[in-house]
Parts: C-alpha cells; sequence; structure tokens
C-alpha cells in the first residue's frame, strides 16, 4: 500500500487548469523530487496533498484514507503528513523551542516535559539545540528554515512535503538546509519535494517526476532521467536549468 | 485683567476631586478590558464571517460608530428602564463605554487579524491545530501587537469622552468639577485643575497601556 496514491487529480482555479490530472505514487521511505517550470502545477500539487487545496477530480488516498478533497476536518490527515513552506512561516511571536512545542502539546496535548524534550530532540536533529530560546528574527534564513523542518517532525509525521524550500534563501545557506533534509533521507523519512535543486534531485532523491503543464510528464529514477530525458520537454528544461 | 487665581477651591476640594478621578480610571479599566474583550470576539466574527456573530457585530459596529457617545448614553440610562432594565449612573456608563469600545476595537483589532501573513495561518494548518488553537496561539497576539498603539488611543479617547458620564450622574472626575464649581463659582480654578487632571490620566493610561503591550502583548524574554 502506497503511503500516497493519487490518480487523475485535476484542480481548477476558475477557468485556469492548474491540475489536468495527475497521477503520483509514493512508497513508504521514498524520496520523491517534484521539478518543473513555474506554472507546471507542482506546489498546487504539494498543497492538495496536505488539504491546503481542495481538488475538482481525481482520487487521493492517504496511508489508505481516501479523501474526498471537501473534508471539514484536515487534521487526521495532517498528523499524517507535516509540511515546509519556501518562507518558513514561523511564529514570529514564539521562540524556536516554542515554535517546535506549540502543536504538540495544543494537538497531542502532551506534557510540558514531554514537549519539552521533543523539542530539544528534534531542534537537535536540526543543528540548532543552542538556538532553543531563539526569536525567529534573530536567526538566519537557514537557521529559520532548519527550526521549520523541526516544528514540522516534532509531530512525528509519516511524509514531510517540501514546498521549495531553499527557494527563499540565501545561496551560502542553502547547504545547511539540504544537508538536514539528506540526513532524513538517510534516517528512511518518506520525502515529496518540489526542488529547484537539480543536483540534490539527482543525488538524493529516488525517484523523479517532472511536470509539465498541469500533468507528471516523466518519472523515473532521478539520474536516468537526468542523464537520458525521454520527451523534448525535460531535456529542454534539464538543460536550461544546468 | 484682573482676574485673581485661587488656589483654595481646589485644595478645599481635593477629596472630590480625587475620588471623581478614580471613578474616571475605575470606568475606563472596566470598559477597555470589557471593550477590547468585546472586541477580540468582534474581530474574530467578522474576519472568519462566523454565523450569527458576523452580522450581528456588522450591525452593532455600525449603529455605535454612526450615532453619538451622548445619546448612546441617554438611551441606556434613560430609554432602557422603560423596558425594565433599570441602570444607575455608573453602571449605564460602564455599559456605554464598553459598547463603543467594544464597536470601535472590533474593526481595529480585526484589522490587525487581517494583518497576519496567511502563511503562518497555513502553517499552524499544516500542524494540525484547529482554528481556535490557531486563532488564540498563532493570530492573537502578534495580531494585537500590530493594533496596540491604535487601541490605546481609542482607550484614551473613551476615558475622556467618559467625561460626559456627569450628565447621568456618574460621579466621575466632570461631575467632581461641575459639584464643585457650584459649591465655589470658581470656574476658571477649577476646569483648568481639571483639565490639568485629564492630561495626567491620559498621560499615566498611555504609559501603563504601553509597559503592558511591551510586557503582555510582545512578552518577549529577549
Amino acid at each position: 500500500m502506497p503511503l500516497v496514491l493519487a490518480e487523475g487529480i485535476q484542480k481548477n482555479f476558475g477557468s485556469l487548469e492548474v491540475l489536468k490530472g495527475v497521477d503520483l505514487r509514493v512508497e513508504e521511505g521514498e524520496v520523491v523530487a517534484i521539478i518543473g517550470r513555474s506554472g507546471s502545477g507542482k506546489s498546487t500539487l504539494l498543497r492538495i496533498i496536505n488539504g491546503l487545496e481542495t481538488f475538482d477530480a481525481g482520487i487521493l488516498s492517504i496511508d489508505g484514507e481516501r479523501r474526498t478533497g471537501l473534508e471539514k476536518d484536515l487534521r487526521p490527515l495532517r498528523l499524517k503528513v507535516g509540511m515546509v513552506f519556501q518562507q518558513f512561516n514561523l511564529f514570529p511571536h514564539l521562540t524556536a523551542g516554542e515554535n517546535v512545542m506549540l502543536a504538540p502539546r495544543e494537538v497531542k496535548k502532551l506534557s510540558q516535559r514531554a514537549v519539552r524534550e521533543l523539542a530539544e530532540e528534534t531542534l537537535s536533529k536540526v543543528g540548532l539545540a543552542d538556538k532553543f530560546k531563539a526569536y525567529p528574527d534573530q536567526l538566519s534564513g537557514g537557521q529559520q528554515q532548519r527550526v521549520a523542518i523541526a516544528r514540522a517532525l516534532a509531530m512525528r509525521p509519516k511524509a514531510l512535503l517540501c514546498d521549495e524550500i531553499t527557494s527563499a534563501l540565501d545561496p551560502e545557506l542553502v547547504g545547511e538546509v539540504l544537508d538536514v533534509v539528506q540526513r532524513l533521507a538517510a534516517e528512511g523519512m518518506t520525502l515529496i519535494m518540489v526542488t529547484h535543486e537539480m543536483r540534490f534531485a539527482r543525488n538524493v532523491g529516488n525517484k523523479l517526476i517532472f511536470m509539465h503543464q498541469g500533468k507528471v510528464h516523466e518519472e523515473g529514477d532521478p539520474r536516468e532521467l537526468f542523464a537520458h530525458p525521454k520527451t523534448p520537454e525535460l531535456a529542454s528544461f534539464t538543460s536550461a536549468i544546468q | 485683567m484682573s482676574y485673581a487665581f485661587s488656589i483654595e477651591p481646589i485644595l478645599d476640594n481635593w477629596e472630590i476631586f480625587a475620588q471623581g478621578a478614580a471613578m474616571t480610571l475605575l470606568l475606563t479599566a472596566l470598559g477597555a478590558v470589557t471593550g477590547v474583550a468585546a472586541g477580540i470576539l468582534g474581530a474574530v466574527s467578522r474576519a472568519w464571517r462566523l454565523p450569527v456573530l458576523s452580522p450581528f457585530y456588522a450591525v452593532y459596529v455600525e449603529c455605535v460608530r454612526n450615532t453619538p457617545f451622548l445619546v448612546q448614553l441617554y438611551f441606556i440610562f434613560f430609554g432602557l428602564p422603560s423596558l425594565g432594565v433599570k441602570l444607575s449612573g455608573w453602571e449605564a456608563s460602564f455599559l456605554a463605554m464598553a459598547l463603543n469600545l467594544g464597536a470601535y476595537s472590533t474593526e481595529i483589532i480585526r484589522a490587525g487579524v487581517m494583518a497576519v501573513p496567511r502563511g503562518q495561518i497555513e502553517a499552524a494548518e499544516s500542524l494540525a491545530m484547529d482554528r481556535w488553537q490557531i486563532f488564540r496561539f498563532v493570530i492573537l497576539r502578534p495580531a494585537l501587537k500590530t493594533v496596540w498603539p491604535a487601541l490605546c488611543s481609542q482607550i484614551i479617547i473613551v476615558m475622556l469622552g467618559s467625561s460626559v458620564c456627569s450628565q447621568v450622574a456618574a460621579q466621575e472626575l466632570t461631575y467632581a468639577a461641575n459639584l464643585i464649581q457650584s459649591r465655589t463659582f470658581r470656574a476658571f480654578e477649577i476646569y483648568f485643575f481639571s483639565t490639568l487632571l485629564y492630561l495626567g490620566l491620559a498621560i499615566l493610561v498611555r504609559r501603563f497601556l504601553k509597559a503592558f503591550g511591551r510586557r503582555i502583548i510582545d512578552g518577549r524574554t529577549a
């Protein structure tokens, strides 16, 4: 049973068809990189998986549970898939530690002691054990994004969705965030990432999805696809990027 | 210009002044707490278009913002007894001030709620928080922080506006001044001194609110 199974997902924004029947299959422990030009529907697909967007047609099941896309209560789904955003979206009035502790304490009702240990554990996993008491505006972009990863991990999700998590970072800070993601991948975390980091997609991913005009245009082994793209669209995309 | 300023009418009646100032502060404190609480509920009702509450607040806000405070006060004090609701002068004053501030602060706090970046709310949603948890832990403090200066000004406006509560025999500062003036006929001294007292109270309250904002709303330890 795949962790994420999507068949024929369609999404329209008014008359604009953003997704025109997307199929996606992600097994537990897989690291899937989704690439494609801007406007190809990558982020929308990720947001649909997390329930931040509804969808208009198709079948989506997460961890064996079928979703209609119209549920009022998305919390059971969101306990299974965590999300990290391009703009970090840390809560600015809370310290790094409080950012991590908030949801486990309020949503999972864990004790103060348990959430504190959890926050210390996840923050040290992203290399920021010493920043527990720092506020977001006292951290660099790369550190903020690592706190955001720790915050998502603290909910113990089965999969982590990463939406262009290095796109808003200064180039010299990209590495520290990708290192964290690479370590998670090595530990067996299921990752679905929309990314522009082609080298990372090739070296760390088990599967590459190339989206083009609202569809999965090509998919397969990253090294294989980068070396021998089957379609001219992927070939021109990779050559434009490298 | 041969007016001889006399300090006696002030010194002789300092206790009445002090009681009046204390009543003004008490009315302001109660009105501010109740009014801001009503404003927080109003802001979330309007921002999220909650059924029942949102239309109720829409009507309430428009009614209060487009009518004079004195007429609202008269309606509560002189009008409501016809419906069997009899309030004392200070009760009617408190209610009028809270209602008035509730309406204005609904709009002020709503602006703060709308200013919280969408991404932070999405991040909270993706952490499986429900909307009330999101409001309480993610939206409320940053929203209040954003609009706190505007909210403080509105509280001061309501405090100064409470001077008309003397008209329904609430024994606040202006009531005290009127009383002393009618006894001493020293209008210049009495109203000059009351003006100074209002100025002092306003500065004091503003300072207190500013410190409160820094300590409680912002609440940063570093």
